[in-house]
């Protein structure tokens, strides 16, 4: 414990300059001017009332992170039992006159199977990182709040007792979620509903959710059986544009509604009587984040599935790729988006023409890391 | 009995907004006012305070005098945090009320109690990784909204906490890579990035060693002087508590024992009833505030001869 060069207090009030303010445009901005003023990575930008503080890598990294899906996107698109040329995707997808005998194939199969990808790539990784740092833990995910077993429950019960379409079993899985993270929520209420006490609750109601799906799996046909591995997998087989349009209208609502909830993670990541003294309303707060979390994750999985270990790796990815803790919610998204659609294209031209399941492909690639990280969390729980 | 530091003229300019507490000048205008103690901002009023059924305080009643700088002390479980988090809104009472300006705490909304009130925990949590400059700006939450993320205020706050507490060199270190001393001018600096009017501290120098202490508790006498602001800090040294507090407040068993300036009320009578301890008291010959100097149980044969001895053989 070595006295830093800052030692003493009043002593070193000039010296050090803070690398803030750089802008002389910055302070008090004048209506209308934006103003801009740098400090290192971060730029604070002003006008009038209006403030906000980007900082540069992490939008650098979610460009990247953007074009990288636009492009797995394109890519994806051309991939299939029958290829198609690039230049007629690129000229379908963007309007300057593709190959009629393509157009069928490319709209109506795989762009919406792929957007399907994207959006619930963005949900899982969105959701991740809410959870990640509500309950400060790296190996958080929506999960600890039953959102996959609840769902899974769901789609089960309805193939055993009501059968019937994909699309009703969505729903099904979409009511499963709900009742359960309701259920936690309802059981871990008491005492200021501390973060401990919600995994716990989760992870108990998740393994009796679990053995009952195992339970129903067992007297259900083998079609059914098969039809509901596949949903339990995490698939994005067959998935059109009735996928599409409900979950880009539920995410539409759910990311702006994260975002501004999210800005309380700010001091909920100091520790509950902190948050309190920096005037959060840490009951609610909580709520509201674990309830925005959990409903993008539902949301998901009800479209494709339990996608194993999107929402648990994507945060982590974009933490080091941002290379702050506080890696924002964009680049976490934007990374489960790109997790999504490139484990898709594997998963349908691994064993071409035979399909995997997406969650088949995510989980052979996120179990290591999950391995690592863990490896990687002992080593630093030794030394807390 | 003037033995103990003048107690600052409370500066009333000294805003919510203040951005330089420490390079501010004494307040020149407010002469007139130091003679007069200014009504207290933040009262207890019979308070119960109990964690489930387990009652840690019963009626207690406390006024926190303006521009002071309280110190709390007394023995382990003697209810001092949990009083502290009472004045804090953490804790509601059971039975009586908390008042900040005359208000209902309990009632205020909880931005406005924090753009009044900050509070220091005993341990809050860094985020592994954190940058020393980004921890200390998360201080302007309660000024912040989602549509004023980053104002002017708000940073020339945060660079004035950095200098104030002589981190702004470390502001791009990470939290965890800085020693025990730096990390609680950090936090220190997130408490005065907050820029309220009064300060709540949990034992701010625990786990810190004896010179880290001193130049912690000199950085809180310092925005008490320089920028007026209220002070109260839950502290275990009774020593250090004797020197830097202006109004001592000694617990026990959930109760207030004695309170005021500690010249007044320290003596071995005292520490006796809320330490159980015996001691002598004599005159600290830095600063003439008591300094306690304790009796343990092999120093008691001692007592009998008339002066201990000075030269062991």
């Amino acid at each position: 414990m070595s006295r830093g060069p800052a030692a003493r207090p009043t002593a070193a009030p000039g010296g050090a300059a803070v690398a803030v303010d750089h802008g002389d445009t910055g302070h008090d901005g004048t209506s209308g001017a934006v103003a801009v003023a740098r400090a290192g990575r971060v730029v604070a930008l002003r006008a009038g009332p209006l403030s906000t503080r980007i900082d540069t890598r992490s939008v650098a990294v979610s460009l990247v992170l953007a074009a990288l899906v636009v492009a797995g996107l394109c890519w994806s698109v051309t991939v299939g039992d029958s290829s198609i040329p690039l230049s007629d995707v690129l000229g379908e997808l963007f309007g300057w006159g593709g190959n009629p005998d393509s157009d069928f194939v490319i709209w109506h199969l795989r762009l919406p199977r792929i957007l399907t990808g994207v959006l619930v790539g963005a949900a899982f990784g969105l959701s991740g990182q809410v959870f990640q740092r509500l309950v400060h833990n790296p190996l958080a995910s929506p999960d600890i709040l039953g959102v996959s077993s609840g769902a899974a429950a769901g789609a089960v019960l309805h193939l055993a007792f009501i059968g019937g379409s994909s699309r009703a079993v969505t729903v099904s899985a979409l009511v499963g979620a709900a009742l359960t993270v309701a259920l936690v929520n309802l059981l871990a209420f008491g005492r200021g509903r501390s973060s401990y006490r919600i995994v716990l609750v989760g992870i108990g109601l998740s393994a009796m959710l679990n053995a009952a799906v195992a339970h129903l799996s067992t007297r259900i046909t083998l079609n059914d059986a098969q039809r509901a591995t596949v949903w339990l997998t995490g698939s994005l087989s067959g998935r059109d544009w009735s996928y599409v349009r409900p979950l880009a209208v539920v995410l539409a609502v759910l990311l702006p509604l994260t975002m501004i909830a999210a800005r309380q993670l700010r001091a909920l990541e100091l520790g509950d009587d902190a948050a309190q003294g920096l005037g959060v309303e840490i009951g609610r707060a909580k709520l509201l984040l674990s309830l925005t979390g959990a409903a993008l994750a539902a949301v998901a999985t009800a479209a494709a599935g339990p996608v194993g270990f999107v929402a648990l790796v994507s945060p982590q990815i974009a933490r080091r790729l941002v290379g702050t803790r506080a890696a924002g919610l964009v680049p976490a998204a934007l990374v489960g988006s790109v997790v999504v659609v490139f484990a898709d294209l594997l998963a349908r031209r691994l064993f071409a023409p035979t399909e995997l399941p997406v969650g088949a492909v995510t989980a052979i690639v996120g179990a290591p890391y999950l391995l690592w990280l863990l490896a990687r969390a002992n080593r630093i729980g030794s030394n807390p | 009995m003037t033995i103990t530091p003048d107690p600052p003229a409370p500066d009333s300019s000294a805003a919510p907004t203040a951005v330089d507490p420490v390079a501010a000048g004494p307040a020149t205008g407010a002469s007139a006012t130091a003679t007069v103690d200014p009504a207290p901002r933040l009262v207890a009023e019979h308070v119960d305070l109990r964690y489930d059924e387990r009652s840690i305080v019963t009626d207690l009643s406390v006024a926190l005098p303006t521009g002071r700088f309280t110190v709390i002390v007394g023995p382990n479980a003697c209810g001092k945090s949990t009083l502290l988090r009472a004045l804090a809104r953490l804790l509601t009472p059971r039975h009586g009320t908390v008042l900040l300006d005359g208000q209902e705490i309990r009632r205020l909304p909880s931005r406005t109690v924090a753009q009044r009130l900050g509070l220091l925990p005993q341990q809050p949590l860094s985020p592994d990784g954190i940058t020393v400059s980004d921890l200390v700006s998360r201080g302007r939450h309660p000024h912040q909204r989602w549509f004023r993320q980053w104002s002017a205020a708000d940073e020339a706050a945060v660079a004035e906490a950095l200098r104030g507490t002589g981190t702004a060199a470390l502001a791009d270190e990470s939290v965890d890579e800085l020693s025990g001393g730096q990390r609680q001018r950090v936090w220190i600096a997130l408490a005065i990035a907050q820029a309220t009017d009064i300060m709540l501290l949990d034992e701010p120098t625990t786990f810190l060693d004896l010179a880290h202490q001193i130049d912690v508790l000199d950085l809180l006498t310092d925005l008490n002087r320089d920028a007026g602001r209220t002070i109260v800090c839950v502290l275990h040294d009774l020593n250090l508590a004797c020197r830097y507090a202006h109004h001592l407040i000694a617990m026990r068993d959930g109760r207030i024992v004695a309170e005021g300036p500690p010249t007044e009320i320290v003596d071995a009578a005292l520490v006796g009833d809320v330490f159980d301890l015996d001691a002598r008291v004599i005159p600290d010959p830095v600063s003439a505030t008591p300094l306690i100097v304790p009796i343990g149980r092999h120093d008691k044969e001692h007592r009998s001869h008339a002066e201990p001895h000075p030269h062991p053989a």
